[in-house]
């Protein structure tokens, strides 16, 4: 693969940040585009603007084509059934809330469990613990192992015949932790309890396939994964979709309306009232489409490079404590934090010197109590990185330490 | 690896040396006044401990704890030398002039009050970390706020 060629193809990197050549490494945070995404979305707004699914006329008509087409690249990407088992949402939270308030509270019983890990992004912790109030259900967890892995213990004993619902991780955002997916969603199907993976972080960087995996609900967002921001997926499996109430009300997701009350369309379109996010939407395939011209196999093995190429280097800065597992069971990131400083002044150090980087405690709070640390420093990466920009950091990193100490 | 002015300017060895050191670091046993504050998006912690005189116009003591980023804890740790002694009219306009300084909002009353504090005017680069600089002044606000009913 010619990753310098691909690296090309993202207009940002164009560009000098404090008079030094930008690295980006805030891809587990938003994802730069491709220069692909954003003629698609130029080309929507320039040549065929207009609201879907409604008008006879010319553009509304290339509008729902190129709408309905998405959704089935949507469906190729990650293998499911059918295009109709693609709901577009404005990103993975809008996905986990829509599953938490239609088929939690539809199902949902006092005594019942929603299980969850201790490595959940804020973003599946919260919606749970919102519906646990609703319904009476108890919210447990599995905790988190000291090398960043779930206690296998303990999910023996936690995943029993009273958890109806199992929503957890596949990749961690802070601790780049890549879940064992399959077996742990067979293991749930095995006691009769639903599962939600969050994909926000797996989505683009490895090939999915939904039923392979065996989840029934995936969810992930569109910028993560190099299309624009506010459009994400949430796929629901076709038999649990169809048994599902509409959760917000409006125009699109009816059949017929009287004044009293009113019948609503099928999945998908039950659960998209309103105008969506169309330019969104046709960036999100346009974005696959790049992606699949390059390869997820390939994107997940450079992935892989990188991380392990980034941790083994990393390693050898003194003071450095790194999150999470060992490499060869990581996804493109590493989560660290440094003796001599705190990640907001080792980010702002790291900034001056053009290389970007998230601090703090990445939506993940609970997991940064479990480690005992304020936060931590990640650098993200994604395929439009390489192993020079890893010594950069690494260079930064030894400067920071000098500076700082 | 050449540094940037700003930056030089935003972490300069006396705020570093604060960081690293705290002055006045722990905790006033009751009865005392004390807040805590924080900045939710970044995990920056300060507790403040106040004690006033009898007549409850002065500062007497004051001890903070905390954990944060550099700028957050040196500026707690400046404020505590700086505003320790002074009456709570005194600490509140130095509050006012440290804001001035930090935002780059106008020129403070009375530089010389301020004393080192002023080397935080760096801050006024990196308009992020405002809220780092004000969070121990705000603590100390809510506390003397908490002493007057």
């Amino acid at each position: 693969m010619d990753w310098h060629r691909i690296r090309s193809d993202f207009p940002i990197f164009d560009q000098q940040v404090h008079g030094h050549p930008l690295v980006y490494l805030d891809s587990a945070a938003s994802s730069q585009k491709p220069r692909a995404v954003i003629q698609a979305l130029s080309h929507y707004y320039e040549r065929d603007n207009a609201n879907v699914h409604r008008a006879l006329h010319e553009l509304s008509v290339r509008a729902t084509d190129a709408f309905e087409a998405a959704r089935k690249k949507v469906a190729g990407f990650i293998g499911a059934a059918t295009d109709d088992e693609i709901i577009f949402t404005r990103g993975t939270t809008e996905g986990i809330n829509l599953v938490a308030n239609t088929w939690g509270t539809q199902n949902l019983r006092p005594g019942d469990v929603i299980l969850i890990t201790g490595m959940e992004h804020h973003s599946n912790l919260v919606p749970w613990q919102l519906l646990a109030q609703r319904t009476g259900a108890t919210l447990k967890h599995i905790p988190v192992l000291d090398d960043g892995t779930l206690d296998s213990a303990a999910i023996e004993t936690l995943l029993n015949d009273q958890v109806k619902l199992f929503a957890f991780v596949h990749i961690s955002n802070s601790l780049g932790t890549i879940n064992p997916a399959r077996e742990l969603c067979a293991k749930a199907r095995a006691v009769g309890a639903v599962t939600l993976l969050d994909g926000a972080q797996s989505a683009g960087h490895m090939p999915i396939d939904v039923r392979e995996l065996g989840c029934d609900f995936f969810v992930f967002s569109g910028h993560k994964m190099c299309g624009p921001t506010g459009i994400g997926v949430l796929y629901g499996r076709m038999k649990l979709l169809e048994t599902m109430p509409p959760w917000h009300g409006g125009g699109e997701m009816i059949l017929s309306v009287s004044l009293e009350a009113s019948t609503y369309k099928p999945p998908p379109h039950r659960f998209e009232a309103g105008t969506p996010d169309i330019a969104g939407v046709i960036g999100l395939g346009a974005a696959i489409d790049y992606l699949q011209a390059i390869g997820l196999e390939n994107i997940q093995r450079h992935d892989h490079n990188l991380s392990n190429y980034a941790v083994q280097q990393m390693r050898e800065v003194p003071g450095i404590r790194i999150l999470g597992p060992d490499f060869g069971h990581r996804g493109a990131l590493v989560a660290f934090h440094l003796d001599c400083a705190h990640p907001h002044d080792l980010v702002e150090f790291a900034n001056s010197h053009g290389v970007a980087m998230r601090g703090g405690h990445h939506c993940t709070q609970p997991l940064m109590k479990r480690f005992k640390v304020p936060g931590t420093t990640r650098a993200s990466f994604y395929f439009y990185n390489t192993l020079e920009e890893i010594n950069r950091l690494v260079e930064v990193l030894h400067a920071a330490r000098q500076f700082f100490t | 690896m050449p540094l940037s002015d700003e930056l030089r300017d935003l972490y300069q060895q006396v705020i570093l040396d604060h960081s690293r050191n705290p002055r006045n670091h722990g905790e006033i046993p009751p009865p005392c006044l004390h807040a805590h504050g924080d900045n939710p998006s970044c995990g920056d912690e300060i507790d403040v401990w106040l004690r006033l005189s009898d007549d409850g116009q002065n500062i007497e003591d004051l001890k903070f704890t905390g954990q944060g980023c550099a700028i957050s804890q040196a500026s707690a740790s400046m404020m505590t030398q700086k505003i320790k002694g002074k009456s709570k009219e005194q600490a509140a306009a130095m509050r006012e002039d440290f804001r001035r300084v930090v935002m780059g909002d106008g020129t403070p009353q009375d530089e010389e009050a301020l004393g080192e504090l002023i080397l935080l005017e760096g801050v006024q680069k990196f308009p992020q970390r405002v809220k780092c600089a004000m969070l121990a002044w705000r603590a100390v606000e809510q506390a003397l706020d908490s002493g007057q009913g």
